[in-house]
C-alpha cells in the first residue's frame, strides 16, 4: 500500500475495481466447477458431494466418441498449422533477400480479421462446391487455417528475441545452412514452436461455429455435442466435461506461458 | 534477371502458408462473393445465372402483387447487432480500462502473473463460459435464488433471454481484447508526463482523462476493433443467452445454410457483415496513422 501511495499514477478505487473484475471473470467458471461437484441435478442449490456426473461422462459413448474426434482435429490441425507457421516465420525473420514482408506477415494474421461466421459460411460453399467430402479431413483444413495465426505469433516473438550472432558462429565455423538450422536455430526457437502448437491446440480443440458448419454425421466433436445439450436443457454431466475441459485448458496455456516466459528472459 | 529456381528458393518458406491461406480462405471468401450475385437453387447450392436478388432481398420484398416493397427486418437485426456489439465495447471499455491501468503500475513479476489470469478464461471453451452465464442468470439461478431469499424479490426477475444477459456474455467473453492492448499502450506511458500535470495543479482525475487517456487512445482503438469484429458476428451467445428470440447477424447467415438454404442470400448478408468490418478497419487504420504522426511531435 506505502509504495502505491508514492506512485503518481496510483487512483483511489482502483485495486477495489480490479477485484471485481477478477471475481466478475471467476465466478461463473467456479460456480460451473463447484456444480459439477454437486450430488443432485441441481446446477444451483448445493446437496453434498459427488463424483456421479464424473461417472456419467465417463461412461457416455457420444462424449467418448466426441472427444476422440475433437482431439484427432487438434492434433493433426496444431502440428499441420505450427510445421507450415514455423517454415513463413523463419523465412520472414531470416530471408534477407524476400520482398514485401510486411505483406506476407499480414497475411498470416488474415484469419483474425474475419468474423469467425463468415469463415464458416465460406468454407462451407467451397469444400460443398468442390465436392470435398473427407468427413473429419474437411474440418482439419479448416481448423489448420484459422490456427495458422496463433501458432505463428509466438514462433515469431521468439525468432525477434534471438540473437542472430549464434547463427552466423555456427556458419563461421563451417556448418552448412542446413545443419545451421537442425543443430542451432531450432532448438533455440522450440519453446516458440512448443507455445505455438499447443495455442493452435487449443484454439482447435475450442472452436464451434467453423465446426457446427461443416461437421457431418460422425463428426461431432465435444463443442458441439455440448451446444446440442446446452440447447435442450442443463445438466451437471456437462458441468463435469466443462470442468475437465476448463482444467486441461488451464495446464496447457500455462504451460505455454512458461515457456513464453523463458522466452523473454 | 532472377532465375525461377531462385524466386522459389527465396519464397518456399512461405509458400505452404500462403498456399493454405489463399486456397482455404482467399478462394472462398471470392466465391462466397460470387456467389452472392448467383440465383439460388431449389435444394440448396446455386444456379449459375447472374442475379442482384439476394442483395434486394436485404431490404425489400415482394408483396401479394409481385410489387418489391421496402422490408425492414434485415435492417432491424443488422441495427441491433450494432448496437449490442457498441454497448459490449462500451461494456469492455469501461470494465477494462481500470483493470489495465491497475495492472499497468503492477511491479514486472505480478504484471505478468495478472495478465496470464485475464487471459485464462480466454482459453477456455466459448460454450462452456457462455452456458456458465445461463447457470447463473436463469429463473431459478443464482442471482435470483439470492434476490428471493434477501426478500428483494418476489417473482424471480427476468435476466436471462435478454439482450442484457446477450451483452453480459458478450463483454465477459470479450474483454481480455480490450485490456491487452490498453495495458499494452499504458505501459509505455512515460510517469513524468503525470507528474507534470500534477506538477502543473491537475486532479489526479484531470490528469486521467487530460494525459492518460489521450495517450493510450491507441490501445483503445485497437480494444474496440479487436471486441467489435467478433461481437458483430456472434452467433453464441445470442443463440444461448438470447434464446434466439434477440437475432442478430450471426444466426441470420447460419440459417441461410442450415434449414433456409438460400445460398445466394446467405452470402450477401455474410458479405454485408465484411462490408462492415472493412469500414471498421479502415477507421482504424486512419485512426493509427493518424496518431502515429502525432506522436512523432
Amino acid at each position: 500500500m506505502k509504495k502505491n501511495d508514492r506512485d503518481i499514477r496510483w487512483l483511489p478505487g482502483l485495486s477495489w475495481l480490479t477485484a471485481l473484475f477478477f471475481l466478475f471473470l471467476y465466478t461463473p467458471l467456479l460456480v460451473l466447477v463447484v456444480f459439477s461437484f454437486n450430488a443432485s441435478r441441481s446446477t444451483t442449490v448445493w446437496s453434498g458431494f459427488s463424483l456421479e456426473w464424473y461417472h456419467k461422462a465417463f461412461t457416455n459413448d457420444a462424449i467418448r466418441v466426441a472427444t476422440q474426434n475433437s482431439v484427432i482435429i487438434a492434433t493433426l490441425a496444431a502440428i499441420l498449422a505450427t510445421t507450415i507457421a514455423t517454415s513463413a516465420a523463419l523465412a520472414l525473420a531470416r530471408n534477407k533477400r524476400m520482398k514485401g514482408k510486411q505483406a506476407f506477415h499480414g497475411a498470416m494474421l488474415l484469419p483474425l480479421m474475419i468474423p469467425e461466421i463468415v469463415t464458416a459460411v465460406a468454407t462451407l460453399i467451397f469444400f460443398s462446391t468442390i465436392g470435398l467430402g473427407l468427413g473429419l479431413g474437411n474440418i482439419i483444413l479448416a481448423h489448420t487455417v484459422f490456427c495458422i495465426p496463433f501458432a505463428y505469433l509466438p514462433i515469431k516473438a521468439r525468432l525477434e528475441s534471438m540473437d542472430e550472432n549464434l547463427e552466423m558462429a555456427a556458419r563461421d565455423l563451417y556448418a552448412d545452412k542446413w545443419a545451421t538450422l537442425r543443430f542451432v536455430t531450432l532448438p533455440l526457437v522450440m519453446p516458440g514452436i512448443i507455445s505455438g502448437a499447443m495455442l493452435a491446440f487449443i484454439i482447435s480443440l475450442d472452436d464451434f461455429i467453423i465446426t457446427l458448419m461443416l461437421a457431418q454425421a460422425g463428426s461431432t466433436t465435444l463443442p458441439i455435442y455440448i451446444y446440442s445439450f446446452v440447447r435442450v436443457g442443463i445438466t451437471p454431466e456437462i458441468n463435469a466435461v466443462s470442468t475437465i475441459l476448463i482444467g486441461f485448458s488451464v495446464i496447457v496455456v500455462s504451460v505455454s506461458a512458461f515457456l513464453g516466459r523463458k522466452t523473454a528472459s | 534477371m532472377k532465375s525461377l529456381r531462385a524466386l522459389l528458393v527465396t519464397y518456399a518458406g512461405v509458400m505452404p502458408s500462403m498456399l493454405m491461406l489463399v486456397g482455404f480462405l482467399v478462394l472462398p471468401l471470392a466465391i462466397i462473393l460470387v456467389f452472392s450475385f448467383l440465383t439460388p437453387g431449389p435444394y440448396g447450392g446455386v444456379e449459375p445465372q447472374v442475379s442482384v436478388a439476394a442483395y434486394v432481398k436485404l431490404f425489400f420484398q415482394k408483396d401479394l402483387y409481385g410489387d418489391l416493397t421496402f422490408n425492414s427486418s434485415v435492417l432491424e437485426i443488422a441495427f441491433r447487432s450494432v448496437k449490442i456489439a457498441a454497448i459490449s465495447v462500451l461494456g469492455c471499455v469501461l470494465l477494462g480500462a481500470p483493470v489495465a491501468y491497475y495492472i499497468a503500475q503492477q511491479p514486472k513479476r505480478r504484471r505478468n502473473t495478472l495478465l496470464l489470469l485475464i487471459t485464462i478464461p480466454f482459453w477456455t471453451n466459448l460454450l462452456i463460459r457462455t452456458y456458465s452465464w445461463i447457470i447463473i442468470l436463469r429463473d431459478n439461478g443464482l442471482v435470483n435464488n439470492f434476490l428471493i431469499s434477501a426478500n428483494l424479490t418476489e417473482a424471480p426477475v427476468k435476466l436471462l433471454y435478454t439482450e442484457g444477459s446477450v451483452v453480459i456474455g458478450l463483454v465477459y467473453t470479450y474483454v481480455p481484447f480490450m485490456i491487452l492492448p490498453i495495458y499494452a499502450a499504458l505501459e509505455r506511458l512515460d510517469a513524468g508526463l503525470i507528474e507534470a500535470a500534477r506538477d502543473l495543479y491537475a486532479s489526479k482525475w484531470r490528469s486521467v482523462t487530460s494525459v492518460v487517456i489521450p495517450l493510450a487512445a491507441p490501445g483503445f482503438t485497437a480494444g474496440s476493433i479487436l471486441v467489435f469484429i467478433p461481437c458483430l458476428g456472434t452467433f453464441v451467445a445470442p443463440e444461448l443467452l438470447g434464446g434466439g428470440k434477440h437475432l442478430m447477424l450471426g444466426s441470420l447467415v447460419q440459417m441461410q445454410f442450415a434449414a433456409g438454404r438460400n445460398w445466394p442470400y446467405g452470402s450477401a448478408l455474410a458479405m454485408m457483415i465484411m462490408a462492415v468490418v472493412l469500414v471498421c478497419l479502415t477507421i482504424f487504420a486512419l485512426n493509427a496513422r493518424k496518431t502515429g504522426g502525432g506522436m512523432q511531435h
